[in-house]
């Protein structure tokens, strides 16, 4: 049964830590490597394991660990502002980004001293990749509704039996933090690939972040050792969910500021050289309009992912409200911003391998993942009344 | 009062609750506020508010039923001299 928790094969020799990344090394990585080959991407449906190789090379994914995991220590306002900048390349490529935070941060929250040691500096330095298991095949955002169950096993430990759907990142991760029902409630397992049981399928076609490679998990009879157990049981254990989905929404708000700052950057591009009855969009005042809107709102959707990251880096409990509120500003303003770009740039915006058009497949999905749109009114909305109702 | 962490806690429940009317030794379970978003805030403010880290095995439903327990929580975690008045 412990076997299929062993470690990892031995870690190569360490390599030279690199230097930490901040929002002026992502932008560069991001034109360098990610802008030339999102269209590619996206296309393939894949992020090349060789760029894979170079996101580690850079230190990009998990920064914010500290160094003695492996990682360099960045803030969590550094953190945004690195996402920003990879999600304004490739959504795709952002989204491994954010489910590999979100398996890192839970680790480094809620993890033993073995489970960190295990498994962290693999994954501070992109040797192993993480996914986050939550949604199934009947179960969403509802919790109660998950399925897949975590029993407690003979002899010690849990078997694990359901089935994950919708998995970022599901093809090629190498750990997933998998969420069940426990005997007490939800709980969350560190579940190795590798284990015997788990079957991976490849969900190819999506509407966007199609280079994300989703995957549907499946785990049959799964043996875990009781150090699969990552964080509480019992009434604590829903937290372990609520601080992770609390990065996602982070990361997620983070992309959606890059998609809207794409959008201006090629609309900017676009209406400076393109001509309509011999003066440039540009002059048109319905255009000046568009892009007036995606200049106010990139500017306001960065200064709420700031607040978000900054109560994050103050550890105050505020943040999970400042960080809902970012999201779904972020990720409407994204998924408006990107349809006016695809309608000022016309039939060139509907064309194959079109950024924009890329964008807007992107954006629609930022207002579906991690929470949808729909849950965040009714927690916001929860907010309003809580704090102001007489 | 504000200066004990027994009125901090409390401060710190009736500020995201104002309609509440809550003691220090009233269930704040059995009042319905509680959900895994209001208690992951709830830790947050405590290890932050009281420079303490809760281990696992510590999140019991017991020490964070009542503003008291809490109290007690904090004063067993804490550095025994920064422990203060309750």
């Amino acid at each position: 049964m412990t076997d299929q928790l062993t470690a990892p094969a031995a870690a190569p020799a360490a390599l030279p830590a690199p230097p930490a990344p901040d929002r002026a090394s992502a932008r560069a990585f991001t034109d360098a490597h990610l802008v030339p080959a999102a269209e590619e991407m996206d296309r393939r449906g894949a992020v090349p394991e060789d760029l894979l190789t170079l996101i580690g090379e850079a230190g990009l994914w998990a920064p914010f660990l500290p160094p003695a995991l492996g990682g360099s220590g960045t803030s969590m306002v550094t953190l945004g502002e690195i996402h920003e900048e990879i999600g304004r390349g490739c959504s795709s490529t952002r989204s491994l980004l954010t489910v590999h935070t979100m398996v890192c941060w839970a680790l480094h929250r809620w993890g033993t001293p073995e489970q960190l040691r295990r498994w962290a500096p693999g994954l501070a330095a992109g040797r192993l990749l993480g996914a986050f298991c939550l949604s199934e095949p009947g179960a969403g955002s509802d919790t109660a509704a998950l399925a897949t169950t975590a029993a407690p096993a003979d002899g010690g430990g849990w078997l694990l039996n359901g089935t994950k759907t919708w998995i970022t990142g599901g093809q090629r991760a190498d750990l997933y933090l998998v969420f069940a029902q426990g005997p007490s409630g939800t709980i969350a397992l560190l579940v190795p690939r590798r284990a015997r049981g788990v079957r991976v399928t490849p969900i190819e076609g999506m509407l966007g972040t199609r280079a994300a490679m989703l995957a549907e998990i499946t785990f049959s009879d799964v043996r875990l050792d009781s150090r699969a157990l990552l964080g509480p049981s019992g009434f604590a254990s829903g937290m372990v969910l609520t601080g992770t989905l609390d990065l996602g929404r982070y990361s997620v708000a983070a992309g959606s500021v890059g998609i809207i700052q794409a959008c201006l950057d090629a609309c900017a591009a676009h209406t400076a050289r393109r001509t309509v009855g011999g003066s440039p969009l540009r002059d048109l005042p319905l255009i000046q309009a568009k892009l007036t809107d995606m200049v106010t709102d990139v500017r306001a959707a960065r200064l709420l992912l700031a607040e978000a990251g900054r109560l994050k880096d103050a550890g105050d409990a505020a943040t999970i409200m400042a960080t809902w509120i970012a999201k779904y500003f972020a990720s409407t303003a994204a998924a408006r911003h990107a349809s006016e770009a695809v309608q000022i740039h016309g039939a060139l915006g509907c064309a194959p391998g079109s950024p924009v058009a890329r964008c807007y497949r992107d954006a629609k999905v930022m207002e579906i993942i991690e929470g949808s749109n729909e849950i965040q009114r009714m927690t916001i909305a929860a907010e309003a009344h809580r704090r102001w109702t007489p | 009062m504000s200066d004990t962490t027994s009125a901090r806690i409390l401060d710190f429940i009736t500020a995201r609750f104002p309609q509440a009317e809550i003691t220090e030794t009233e269930d704040i379970f059995s009042l319905g506020y509680i959900n895994s978003l209001f208690a992951m805030e709830l830790v947050m403010f405590v290890e932050n508010t009281f420079g303490i880290r809760i281990p696992n095995d510590q999140l019991r439903l017991d020490d964070f039923r009542t503003v008291k327990a809490m109290t007690e929580l904090v004063n067993r975690l804490r550095p025994a001299a920064a422990v203060p008045t309750a």
